[in-house]
């Protein structure tokens, strides 16, 4: 077959996605034997401009990463869906909203005043707050508009498929890569692909027992633990229960490092962090409500803790107020 | 209005007489579930669990092939099994059926009409939604083991076993203590009938120790109980009793030569018992046991002055506790109570003064075959010439126990009896509360009344031996309130009893846990229901007789002991059981054998696959509680009938506008 047509973009995103690609080394130069790219921002220099010529659906392989902040993010997403066959939400901010998802436990008025206004480290003595339109003598300009919440990309546009991780696992980046590149059968839309189909307990193999009970949550920065023993078995919030196998264990194996939930949600739940609170209220030990209220506030910002990566794609929606 | 899914949903909402239909619009209600997709008819109907009114379910299944009901009316732990009963008569599975609650959740709860309406209609709207995403379910039917285990070998345990061994079924009993009798061995007259409590349990006793279909299992421990329900596995320990009951005659030459004296658990510790030893003369069965750690031989190596005696040979210094396994379809548990001995009784003096006793020591004092024979003395051998009983000791406290223990009353007006006749001293009773509740309790209490005890309505709240006139000296003085007179007392006294109430058996607890029954704050069992199944436990062929699931007397412990055997006979004799449709399971394609839910499972069903890595339920022991589904971070164990999608859309259906 003949070369694919790629866009690589990123919206509210780190870069860590980019640079995944990047780490596949050497197999880089048979994406590029295999690839024509029309956009990639990181690494080669495109308009958008030029995007918007492009024929519809001219695109056949766009990989999508960051999460939708911005009236820019929403644009091109809206863009990159017109001009693309398959757009993949790739890395953890466009699966599930990632980090910049977890603005949404507080309000766009709170950033802010945070950003602008009350941080340590911000000298603004007129007290200026940026707003989207603001006229000068030369004319007016604009600014994208920050949005109340962040949002996942499947909820602004239409997704064919999803790779998780923050950043995604470079094997699997090259896997689904090649996948396309050989027109191999793809799976049904929507699938997460580049991943596991259970929980990362499933691969992990850190000893653990059918008698985990929390009396107290500890943390990694105060604690020692064994190398080889469950961190759930060990009172250390892991969140390999509620997490989709695929990472290739980086963290809870290799890093000795407890699992931080970005691979996902795993299939068939709907909530991350949610089934990680039921799960780990199921195990508190004890029955007296100051003690389990005592045993709870051991963890600060548990939200922030259990829906580290996936906070704009659960339940909730965002703070309202 | 959701997207039309093919099913054919019917919706009955029930008036309850006025129940319902007195503050919901019960018409309206109908007339909006009918909007809803998918519903083929909605009707309101006057009392939709009459005979009529399933008959209605059933014709229009028929009529109109419904493949969906909703029901709305009373409580589904009132009625659920009646609509699944009529669906499954019309030949649909019973769990296409739902119910919704607009009576408890709506109508008694709400006063304003048009609200209690609204209210209605979101209910059952989201019952609509949910029924379509309802899955058939079945029934499983197994096998049920013959034979009963009761635990405990107190009256309780005692009639339990007797009522079901006359019952046919074989009854393995087993009684921690080397003899059975429980308290009741212990007292000589029971109240207010003034009977002699030896004179009626020991005929029981003995019967238990000859029945044929009885094993009688004492100075024993049930150690593990797996299998589920109909087929429970019983492991049970006993202790070694370095005395071959099976040799040994009884004739008690060796208590007799026994040198060692310890403190005699039986008698409280006011006198003393040998080494080697029966707990009373009526003991069943009547044969020793030897103390291990009181016998001079197990201490020093010397003495063996009962094997020296023993004339058929019987005493085995190389006893070793023996492990007995039982397969069981029932159990009954029987383990009591215990007196409450806590910090309330020093508060009044107990410890500090000698002749401050607690109820069970002046039972023995009173007994027959007591410390003094029966005859009520002080500690120097004198008789009393007044005497103070102190009631609620502990109990009715939120400091120590907020329960009332509804014998302590009756107990303490028999003291107050049994001392005047034998002693003809002044009686002083202290009570907050008579509470006298029986069958010719009220007439026991205006006699003793008459027979001119002084009842006092107050709390003592010191018991003290500083005088302060001549009177008091030399005496204990009880400082109380009489709150009828309005005037503080301080009576002096020769010897006060204290009447504390009924306390859970620490031993009720560890059986609990072994039959995955609850537990209330106090420690007691938790029944079923607490006055439709008051018997009966959450785990199905578990039954409760006597206090071990709250305090009683002894007439409602036998009539509990009695139920509970001829429950217990009804569910081995039946020979099948039906399991709950309604069971979680855990998927193997997503279970990563975390191992989280396994120690989760109140029923103890979950077990782990070790060479698949993963979590299984056993459906049979499952009840479908679903602490396991929501404590699943995968979403692998799932609770039938209350699966997320299930769940979620009902939700949506409340708050859809």
């Amino acid at each position: 077959m003949g070369k694919l047509n790629v866009g690589v973009y990123w919206a509210a995103s780190c870069g860590g996605c980019d640079v995944a690609i990047l780490d596949i080394h050497e197999k880089v130069l048979k994406v590029k034997e295999a690839c024509d790219f029309f956009l990639w921002p990181i690494a080669m220099d495109f308009k958008y401009a030029d995007v918007e010529a492009l024929p519809d659906k001219h695109l056949d392989l766009v990989l999508f990463n960051g999460a939708v902040r911005n009236s820019e993010n929403k644009h091109l997403a809206e863009l990159l869906r017109k001009k693309s066959k398959l757009l993949v939400a790739f890395g953890s901010c466009a699966h599930t909203g990632g980090i910049p998802a977890l603005a949404n436990f507080t309000t766009k008025q709170g950033i802010f005043e945070r950003a602008y206004l009350t941080s340590d480290s911000t000298d603004n003595p007129q007290k200026v707050i940026p707003k989207t339109k603001v006229k000068v003598p030369e004319g007016e300009l604009t600014i994208p508009e920050f949005f109340e919440r962040v949002f996942a990309l499947d909820q602004v546009v239409d997704v064919d498929y999803y790779v998780p991780g923050c950043p995604p696992n470079p094997e699997r980046i090259w896997e689904v890569l090649a996948a396309v590149v050989t027109g191999a059968p793809l799976p049904p839309k929507g699938s997460v692909i580049g991943a596991g189909t259970k929980a990362l307990c499933d691969t992990c193999e850190r000893k653990r027992t059918g008698d985990k009970k929390i009396t107290g949550f500890k943390r990694v920065a105060t604690t020692d633990w064994d190398p080889e023993v469950c961190f759930l078995d060990q009172g250390l919030v892991c969140l390999g229960p509620c997490t989709r196998d695929g990472c290739g264990l980086q963290c809870v194996q290799h890093s000795n490092m407890p699992c931080r939930g970005c691979y996902g949600l795993p299939p068939d739940i709907s909530d991350q962090g949610a089934k990680m609170i039921a799960a780990l209220g199921s195990l508190i030990d004890a029955k007296d409500p100051e003690e389990i209220a005592r045993i709870a506030g051991e963890l600060p910002d548990q939200a922030g803790y259990y829906y580290r990566f996936s906070a704009a794609a659960g339940l909730l929606e965002r703070r309202k107020a | 209005m959701t997207k039309p899914s093919g099913h054919r949903i019917g919706v009955y909402v029930c008036h309850c007489g006025v129940n319902i239909s007195s503050v919901v619009d019960v018409t309206e209600v109908a007339a909006q579930a009918a909007k809803e997709g998918d519903v083929v008819l909605a009707k309101d109907y006057k009392f939709m669990c009459s005979a009529p009114g399933q008959d209605l379910i059933r014709a229009d299944i028929a009529e109109h092939k419904l493949d969906r009901v909703v029901v709305a009316a009373c409580s589904p732990r009132m009625h659920d099994d009646t609509f699944r009963g009529a669906c499954a008569k019309a030949g649909l599975n019973p769990y296409f059926s739902h119910m919704v609650n607009i009576r408890e959740q709506d109508s008694w709860v709400t006063k304003d009409k048009a609200l209690a309406t609204q209210k209605a209609v979101a209910l059952v709207r989201a019952a609509v939604r949910r029924v379509r995403r309802h899955e058939p379910l079945y029934s499983k039917e197994v096998d049920v083991q013959p034979g009963v285990l009761v635990i405990g070998g107190g009256i309780a345990g005692i009639q339990a076993a007797l009522t079901i061994a006359d019952g046919g079924q074989h009854v393995w009993l087993v009684e921690k203590e080397p003899t059975i009798g429980g308290h009741m061995a212990r007292f000589d007259k029971t109240f207010p009938t003034l009977d002699c409590s030896a004179c009626i349990l020991t005929p029981k006793m003995n019967a238990v120790g000859s029945h044929p279909n009885i094993t009688l299992l004492t100075s024993s421990e049930v150690k593990d109980v797996s299998g589920y329900v109909g087929n429970f596995r019983a492991v049970i320990e006993t202790r070694a009793r370095y005395v071959d009951h099976d040799v040994c005659n009884g004739c008690g030459l060796c208590m007799e030569k026994c040198p060692k004296k310890v403190p005699s658990e039986f008698d409280e510790g006011l006198i003393p018992r040998k080494a080697i030893y029966v707990p009373f003369p009526q003991a069943v069965p009547n044969k020793p046991v030897i103390d291990r750690d009181a016998c001079i031989y197990f201490q020093n190596g010397k003495c063996k002055a009962c094997e020296k005696i023993c004339g058929p040979q019987a005493i085995r210094w190389d006893d070793q506790p023996k492990t007995t396994e039982i397969q069981v379809g029932s159990v009954v548990v029987a383990t009591g109570f215990e007196m409450y001995r806590g910090p309330a009784l020093a508060e009044l003096g107990y410890g500090k003064y000698p002749e401050v006793y607690h109820a069970l020591e002046f039972e023995r004092l009173n007994n027959a075959s007591g410390p003094t024979e029966g005859k009520i003395a002080m500690r120097d051998g004198r008789t009393p010439q007044s005497v103070a009983i102190v009631h609620c000791v502990g109990s009715r406290d939120k400091k120590y126990k907020p329960y009332c223990s509804r014998v302590c009353c009756m107990y303490s007006l028999k003291f107050a009896h049994l001392i005047q006749e034998k002693t003809g001293a002044e009686v002083w009773e202290f009570y907050i509360d008579v509470r006298s509740p029986g069958k010719a309790y009220e007439e026991f209490y205006d006699r003793i009344r008459e027979e001119g005890a002084h009842l006092i309505r107050g709390k003592v709240g010191q018991v003290t031996d500083q005088a302060l006139t001549d009177d008091e000296r030399g005496k204990l003085i009880v400082v109380a309130e009489d709150t009828l007179a309005q005037q503080r007392l301080r009576v002096p006294v020769d010897m006060v009893i204290l009447s504390p109430g009924l306390a859970s058996a620490p031993k009720s607890l560890a059986v609990a846990q072994l039959l995955k029954c609850s537990t209330d704050k106090d420690g007691f069992l938790i029944e079923k229901h607490p006055k439709l199944a008051p018997i009966e436990t959450a785990t199905d062929g578990v039954f409760l007789a006597g206090c071990c699931q709250g305090p009683k007397d002894i007439p409602d412990t036998v009539a509990q002991a009695q139920g509970a055997a001829s429950l217990a006979l009804q569910f081995v004799g039946k020979g099948k059981v039906l399991i709950e449709g309604r069971t979680a399971w855990a998927d193997d394609q997503l279970c990563s054998g975390c191992r989280i839910c396994n120690s989760l499972c109140p029923y103890g069903a979950i077990t782990f696959d070790e060479a698949k890595k993963i979590s299984v339920v056993n459906e049979v022991l499952c009840k479908g509680c679903g602490t396991c589904a929501a404590a699943c971070p995968s979403g692998a164990a799932q609770a039938r009938h209350f699966k997320d999608d299930q769940i979620f859309t009902e939700i949506e259906g409340v708050l859809a506008p």
